[in-house]
């Protein structure tokens, strides 16, 4: 029977850096991937934040396929009927070392895998792993396709619904207060248009998130991000927020009227979508999070719940490649010892705890508890709307003087209220 | 393009390979549960759908594997695996 070092359940991205860094160190490392290629099955908003990992895999970037890096950020507050867009760009933000890309997994994951090869990993595609083998309670292979693969370690990185972390008992059960979907269209365009559209030079890029009626008042968002010749445009929406929305919008018809809205529709136009595409996503942080390691089993990114949404930045890839770095790490740390034992692959949880990984876990701990309230969805977006509506209006006649135009949508209540949500985001 | 394209065209653009089983089933005699009529709102695909008998049907042709109908529903009314190795959707782009 075939041993190898370390089998890998997933090949995006905690499974190829998890790859990447042990066969770079010599172990002999298996990969296995359901899809076709690597990336055939893993879905992103569209951005990767670069700066956390860069020192993790300094040979990585210079070659990486992004698209284009992001030169211009930008927020826009929809109202029913109005939104308000703040834009945040300049020297800083153009400037290398760029903050961060906009990436499609289909090229990029794909191209990952390679340089993983490259290492001396050995890939897998089209293998659905379907159980792991346990042996007095420890984790010594998996069964993929009818054959038995043993290892040292397996590491989980089968993604956010890890039927092998529940296999081996790591992961808590799926509580769909924990959970948004995203849903989301690759919009072909030409490039010249895409670039004269969105006032970009070169490789330069844009995202813009959107927050309020895009979800129809629901805990959630849109984005929009800018590809070398594509556009990523979607929604992320909470899994219980849909479901107690009162309006029953289905996830479909958000995105659909999300596109049909006059300040996208006209940011599309001239496109062709290309792709629709759709995902699970961990939002529960640190309460949501089952164990991380086991005797002989290690769980890195979605599937140990490592993706985070605070608002205007939502994450996941970086803590994906970071968490597969220090699985690889605990791996080989255990190999030194010859211990695979829960209590040696401990070192793993050691790792991620001293690294920003666990500390922004930490940090925002609360933030699914505090950012999920309906005033931030409707109330907030409207009250801008309406106080920008106000200021720029030329009524036919007079114009009212401008504080009392502001104080009449700030009554003594609004401000306590306000106060109220402030306290609330102390948290964060 | 402010013509709404229909979920049924848009799924028509990715490329799906066939799998030799269902890989989502709607467990015997859960056709009726409450909990199902929650994965007509939020599959992103809209493959269930509920009857005029109040059952809820499931076609996975075009499913996305996403995996929001199993944690909005559950394991108590889903039989849930994903497509065999090579099989389902494979997006191009992601």
């Amino acid at each position: 029977m075939e041993k190898f070092d370390v089998i890998i359940v997933g090949g995006g991205l905690a499974g190829l850096s998890a790859a990447y860094t042990l066969a770079q160190e010599g172990l002999e490392t298996l990969v296995l991937e359901r899809g076709d290629y690597s990336g055939a099955k893993n879905v992103t908003g569209g951005r990767m934040y670069v700066n956390p990992i860069r020192d993790l895999f300094p040979d990585l970037w210079k070659k990486a396929p992004f698209e284009r890096f992001i030169a211009r950020e930008e927020v826009s507050i929809m109202a029913e009927e109005r939104s308000v867009t703040m834009q945040y760009d300049g020297n800083e933000l153009a400037q290398e070392p760029y903050q961060s890309f906009s990436l499609l997994r289909g090229k990029f994951d794909k191209w990952f895998a390679r340089e993983a090869e490259r290492k001396g990993a050995m890939l897998v595609s089209k293998a659905r792993v379907d159980d792991v083998i346990m042996e007095d309670g420890k984790v010594v292979g998996v069964r993929a396709d009818g054959d038995e693969l043993r290892a040292d370690v397996v590491i989980a990185c089968d993604g956010v619904l890890s039927f092998i972390a529940e296999k081996a008992g790591l992961r808590k059960p799926l509580a769909s207060k924990n959970y948004a979907v995203g849903c989301k269209e690759i919009i072909e365009m030409d490039r010249q248009l895409l670039e004269d559209r969105f006032n970009l030079q070169g490789d330069e890029g844009m995202a813009r998130l959107y927050m309020g009626d895009v979800t129809g008042g629901s805990f959630g968002g849109g984005f929009l991000y800018t590809n070398k010749e594509s556009l990523s445009l979607g929604i992320v929406v909470g899994i219980d927020a849909l479901l107690e929305n009162e309006e029953a919008f289905k996830a479909p018809e958000l995105l659909d009227r999300f596109k049909q809205r006059p300040e996208i529709a006209s940011l599309i136009k001239g496109g062709q979508t290309a792709e629709y595409s759709a995902h699970v996503i961990p939002e529960g942080g640190v309460k949501a999070m089952g164990s991380l390691y086991g005797s002989g089993i290690l769980v890195a990114g979605d599937a140990a719940g490592f993706s985070m949404n605070i608002g205007v930045t939502v994450r996941g890839m970086e803590y994906a490649m970071a968490s597969g770095y220090y699985a690889a790490q605990a791996v080989m740390a255990a190999k030194a010892r010859n211990d695979f034992s829960g209590a040696s692959l401990a070192e793993y949880k050691k790792l991620l705890d001293k690294s920003f990984v666990m500390e922004d876990f930490n940090n925002f701990k609360e933030s699914l508890d505090v950012l999920d309230h309906s005033r931030f969805f409707t109330f907030y977006p409207e009250l801008a709307g309406s106080i920008m509506r106000d200021l720029y209006a030329v009524p036919a006649g007079a114009k009212d003087r401008i504080f009392p135009t502001i104080k009449k949508h700030m009554t003594v209540g609004e401000i306590f209220g306000i106060a109220r949500d402030m306290w609330r985001l102390r948290k964060i | 393009m402010s013509e709404v394209m229909g979920l049924k065209a848009k799924l028509g653009l990715n490329v799906f390979k066939e799998d030799k089983e269902f890989h989502i089933r709607i467990k015997p005699g859960r056709e009726k549960d409450e909990r199902l009529k929650k994965a007509v709102i939020v599959c992103p695909s809209g493959l269930y759908s509920a009857n005029d008998a109040g059952d809820v049907e499931i076609s996975v042709d075009g499913c996305l594997e996403c995996g929001t109908c199993l944690i909005a529903c559950g394991e108590e009314v889903l039989e849930w695996h994903y497509p065999s190795g090579g099989a389902g959707v494979q997006f191009r782009f992601g």
